[in-house]
């Protein structure tokens, strides 16, 4: 167990040393909670509803999201072969799967902070009134849950390139499609000439459904299972791409 | 624990249609400090790459102490110290902290790792800047915490990959005097183009070139290749005339004038050096320096891979 774990933590702790160290980690907690904060009150309109719950503030997540987590993950593999270190790391005895999840645990619980520190609005609707705290437990869950999902998209997309521009655009498109699966807009794509059973496949891939039902307050062990699916794949086709490029 | 022995196999990397190693097939043994030596693109980084485990070898492969490393890559790289090629290192951390994270991954805990870092730390006397991010110092000092990472876990072989390119004199004089005081009982392969290097360093050099193995032999051993070696060169006032005396001699094979030296090339198995001596004192010219060749290494070079290219 040790053996196993130890590489994934110590890759970890110097993961999450390295985002204090530079301004990436204070850039984006201060970028990510002002703008938590404008979606809710601005244009969730979060004091006109007159009602005590987190939803206009976790509505806006997986759009948040979208971009910011992108914006984490592009640095993660992308930047270590720009730097060489690549060829630091996994020439250590550690496995690619070892290396993939260390970086991967620490962007979350990175994310995870910084989600944390989003605390005032839960205190704010305290508050001005009594809402059901499960229900936001539930939706702080959920949200970083989601999180795991961008990010894990994000990290295989930065093993792909070099360049860390590339990287970030290629993970915007993919978690775009991911986030509307379920919507009109990807299933029209489909409907009309695809079986109903591949239609509904597709919608229940989408984000959003999957995180709506666990931000009601709903955890339904379906919910957690498909982040948990989506996220171990998307490590999982990480730390293929990284033995390709070790083969190629 | 097996032989202490690298034993390369038929190792070739391909990408697409390049050949960049092609079936390589070398054994090195411990106390050897090998250089390899090749033109730019010949396939010495690639290999390197392949025997730390960093890229896989599309045939053949390699044992590191008998470990395999295509079957058994994490008990190959264990017994591996690298420095890749311009000493990369995570340039935000404080050199203390990344020596720490190498301790770490290379198997020590706790206050292990401390110690194991505090002694690479010693060895390169990077004492006066344990907190600094690696980033802040100059290129020598980068240079050795890159050799500080490569030998915290005292490993029994050492690939470094160009360890002193980039370097002023007086870095390259003390990273080629640290891998010296590391090189008992390991195997340590260095690459380099650099020839003096090789002189300086290694007692066996492999010249590669298009990726295959040319010549594998000592330092002296290829500059006996030279066709300076045993040559005898002299500056001498009238020149001409001396140069038509000397090219009498039964000794000498061959004599060249260029840019006032004059180089005189013995004949097969005999020596030069006394008799144009004592020519030159029974004929009293006026010698204003007189010098035995040993070899040219860059000529050797020059002339082993342009053959090849050819």
């Amino acid at each position: 167990m040790r053996r196993v774990a130890g590489p994934v933590l110590n890759v970890m702790r110097r993961e999450l040393a390295g985002y204090f160290s530079t301004p990436v980690a204070w850039v984006f907690i201060v970028i990510f909670l002002v703008m938590a904060g404008v979606f809710a009150f601005y244009i969730g309109a979060f004091y006109d509803r007159g009602i005590a719950d987190l939803d206009p503030f976790f509505t806006f997540h997986p759009w948040l999201y979208l971009f910011l987590v992108p914006a984490i993950a592009m640095r993660l593999w992308a930047e270590e072969r720009r730097s060489g270190t690549v060829e630091l790391l996994l020439t250590l005895p550690l496995t690619a799967w070892q290396a993939v999840l260390g970086k991967f645990l620490a962007a979350w619980l990175f994310i995870g902070l910084a989600l944390l520190l989003t605390f005032p609005v839960w205190l704010t609707v305290n508050y001005l009134g009594a809402p059901d705290n499960g229900v936001i437990v539930a939706g702080y869950v959920g949200s970083w849950l989601m999180a795991g999902g961008f990010l894990a998209i994000g990290s295989c997309m930065s093993a792909l390139t070099r360049n860390q521009v590339v990287a970030f655009i290629l993970s915007v498109v993919v978690c775009f499609g991911f986030l509307l699966s379920g919507l009109p807009m990807v299933t029209d794509l489909f409907s009309g000439w695809a079986p109903q059973a591949l239609l509904d496949t597709i919608a229940d891939f989408s984000f959003l459904a999957h995180f709506a039902t666990i931000s009601r307050g709903v955890i339904d062990l379906r919910d957690l299972v498909y982040f948990a699916l989506v996220i171990t794949f998307w490590l999982l086709a990480n730390t293929i791409v990284l033995e390709m490029k070790k083969a190629s | 624990m097996g032989v202490l022995q690298i034993e390369a196999r038929q190792l070739s990397k391909h990408y697409g249609n390049l050949v960049a190693v092609d079936e390589l097939s070398f054994e090195v043994g411990a106390g050897e400090v090998l250089g390899f030596l090749g033109p730019n693109g010949a396939g010495k980084s690639t290999t390197m790459k392949m025997l730390t485990g960093f890229l896989a070898p599309t045939s053949g492969t390699a044992l590191i102490n008998g470990h395999d490393i295509v079957d058994d890559s994490l008990a190959a790289r264990r017994c591996i110290g690298y420095l890749p090629e311009g000493a990369p290192s995570y340039g935000e951390m404080g050199v203390r902290a990344f020596l720490q994270f190498v301790a770490r991954a290379r198997g020590f805990e706790g206050r292990k790792a401390a110690a194991a870092a505090a002694g690479a730390i010693e060895r390169l006397n990077l004492d006066g800047v344990t907190e600094q991010p690696i980033e802040t110092l100059s290129k020598g000092f980068k240079r050795r915490v890159g050799l500080a990472q490569a030998i915290i876990h005292d490993p029994q072989v050492l690939i470094m990959d160009e360890p002193t390119d980039g370097l002023d004199p007086n870095q390259k004089h003390e990273v080629r005097r640290l891998i010296r005081e590391m090189s008992k009982d390991k195997i340590i392969v260095i690459s380099t183009h650099l020839l003096e290097e090789v002189q300086a360093l290694c007692n066996r050099a492999m010249i590669i070139s298009g990726g295959r193995l040319l010549v594998d032999d000592t330092p002296a051993g290829l500059i006996a290749r030279s066709r300076y070696h045993e040559a005898v060169t002299l500056v001498v006032e009238q020149p001409e005339r001396v140069a038509s005396v000397l090219s009498e001699l039964p000794e000498a094979r061959k004599v060249e004038l260029r840019e006032g030296e004059l180089t005189v090339f013995p004949a097969p198995g005999r020596r030069l050096f006394e008799v144009i001596a004592d020519a030159v004192r029974a004929n009293g010219w006026a010698v204003s320096e007189l010098r035995l060749e040993a070899g040219r290494l860059d000529e050797v070079f020059r002339q082993i891979t342009r053959q090849e290219v050819s």
